[in-house]
């Protein structure tokens, strides 16, 4: 299935599904609904990069505010920042684990 | 920013979450109920079903939703429901959706009886992570009844199976070779090889252990009746013989040596425990010695597993006759003698239990590690032997 991310969108965890948990160091997401990932044994490990997106995408800021705070907190071009959001929450999207806020 | 792989597919079976190092508390058993609506022959806990003190006496709801909510603030990550039968519990469902809600994994231990087409959809809506483990009694009705000693339970449990495989649950059998099942391993075996989930052999309870809570001395020698003899135990171990002594060439050279008198030399306690059915948290499932228990509703598991864990897993032999033979046998590893186990049989902590040194003795003839007759206790040369074997 083909996954198109919108930089003006509102994305958020998909809260009746995972749960984001801080383990002993590691930032983990844990599925709770069956559909979440591609395997019924899987959690997902996000690294510091990942992580700081995810704080992110909290059902309030449009990608493209995400991209604009990250790039003040975060070295590296604007191009760059924004190639990292669209990567990481198209995965997040495929495994279902966040969703797109819809008015 | 730095890294393009920002999220990482683990399973938690293949690979280790933690690299460096661990949480105070990874794993949690808790024992929902110590009633069960079996009543196996050799089972060393069950209660009535219909045990109404025991019923009264168990957690509540709330203390069972506290407890889970701390065991996840310590990184604890798998949550395991056992007992007695733990969907006799009334607040399973509840239980089960608050633990996998708070992010833990549930590893479920069930005889299957219970499983309604609502919790089998229950499961498929709401995963458990983590297979959910069955114990099998026997292949037919007439061996499954003998064991469980429960009319209608063969057709139960195997209902319960069904509404598993049907709602593609991922779920594992094993069983406990008891008199009336034993000449079925084969055909139990092979059933289990058409499970999609079953990715080695069933495993098997054979060497059984007394009443862990010393309420019957009419059981325990029921127990003992039915328990595998050293000589069968090493017959159903080494059916595959080259697996068993691939296995064991992997296993000696690591796990077998002298222990000294330090007592605990597994990993009780350390980064797990086990909370009873009325809120005392033990080292292991097994071991419920009242000196080594410890109450959650007077400490927190916190304070329990840094303060008094550490004094319990400090403790040295005392008794004279395990000085003299365990302490100084390199068996230790191959052999289960354990504070556990000499709880169960003898209630202490420090006895040695004959029929495990049977046991144990048997597989070190079998392996070539002693001569017939030899005490492993008396051995000088045990690291040349067991150099000498994994050569070989």
């Amino acid at each position: 299935m083909e996954i198109t991310v919108n930089l003006n969108a509102v994305y958020t965890p998909a809260d009746d599904d995972v749960v984001a948990r801080e383990l002993h160091g590691e930032f983990v997401i844990i599925p709770i609904s069956s559909g979440v990932g591609d395997l019924e044994d899987e959690i997902f490990s996000l690294n510091e990069t990942g992580k700081a997106l995810w704080e992110k995408l909290d059902g309030k800021r449009s990608l493209n505010k995400v991209v604009s705070e990250l790039s003040s907190d975060f070295e590296g071009s604007v191009d760059e920042i924004k190639n990292d959001v669209v990567g990481l929450t198209e995965e997040l999207l495929k495994r279902k684990i966040i969703a797109e806020v819809r008015n | 920013m730095k890294s393009k792989n920002y999220v990482v597919k683990t399973s938690f079976n293949k690979t280790s979450l933690w690299k460096n190092s661990r949480p105070l508390l990874g794993r949690l058993d808790m024992e929902l109920t110590e009633r069960c609506n079996n009543n196996c022959i050799h089972c060393c806990i069950n209660l009535s079903e219909n045990d109404k003190a025991a019923r009264k006496n168990e957690l509540t709801t709330k203390e069972i939703r506290g407890i889970l909510i701390e065991a996840a603030s310590l990184g604890c990550l798998t949550v395991r429901f056992t007992g007695g039968e733990p969907l006799l519990r009334d607040d399973f469902e509840e239980l089960y959706i608050f633990a996998r809600k708070l992010g833990l994994k549930v590893m479920l231990f069930t005889n299957a009886r219970l499983i309604t087409p609502h919790l089998a959809e229950l499961f498929s809506r709401i995963p458990p992570l983590e297979k959910i483990e069955i114990t099998l009694y026997g292949m037919k009705k007439e061996s499954y009844e003998s064991a469980v000693q429960v009319k209608g339970s063969f057709e139960a449990a195997w209902r319960g199976i069904n509404l598993l495989l049907k709602n593609k649950i991922p779920f594992v059998v094993k069983s406990a070779l008891l008199p009336p099942n034993r000449a079925e391993m084969e055909e139990f075996e092979k059933w289990a090889t058409t499970i999609p989930w079953m990715d080695k052999s069933p495993s098997y309870s054979m060497f059984f252990d007394f009443r862990c809570r010393h309420d019957s001395e009419k059981k325990n020698r029921q127990i003992e009746k039915i328990r595998l003899s050293p000589k069968e135990g090493l017959d159903v171990l080494t059916k595959d013989k080259e697996r068993y002594i691939k296995g064991m060439k992997e296993f000696c050279p690591k796990f077998t040596r002298p222990p000294g008198d330090k007592l605990f030399s597994c990993g009780a306690g350390k980064g797990g425990g086990c909370v009873d059915a009325y809120g005392n948290l033990q080292l292991c499932m097994m071991l419920r010695h009242p000196e080594t228990v410890f109450d959650l509703k007077k400490d927190s598991l916190k304070t329990i597993m840094t303060e008094s864990f550490p004094k319990i897993q400090g403790i040295k032999a005392q008794n004279s006759d395990y000085l003299n033979r365990c302490a100084k046998c390199f068996l230790k590893g191959l052999c289960e003698q354990c504070p556990a186990k000499s709880w169960m049989e003898h209630g202490t902590l420090d006895t040695p239990v004959e029929y495990l040194c049977e046991i144990a003795h048997i597989q070190a003839e079998y392996l070539g590690l002693l001569k017939k007759g030899e005490k492993a206790w008396t051995v000088e040369n045990w690291k040349e032997r067991i150099d000498k074997f994994t050569e070989g």
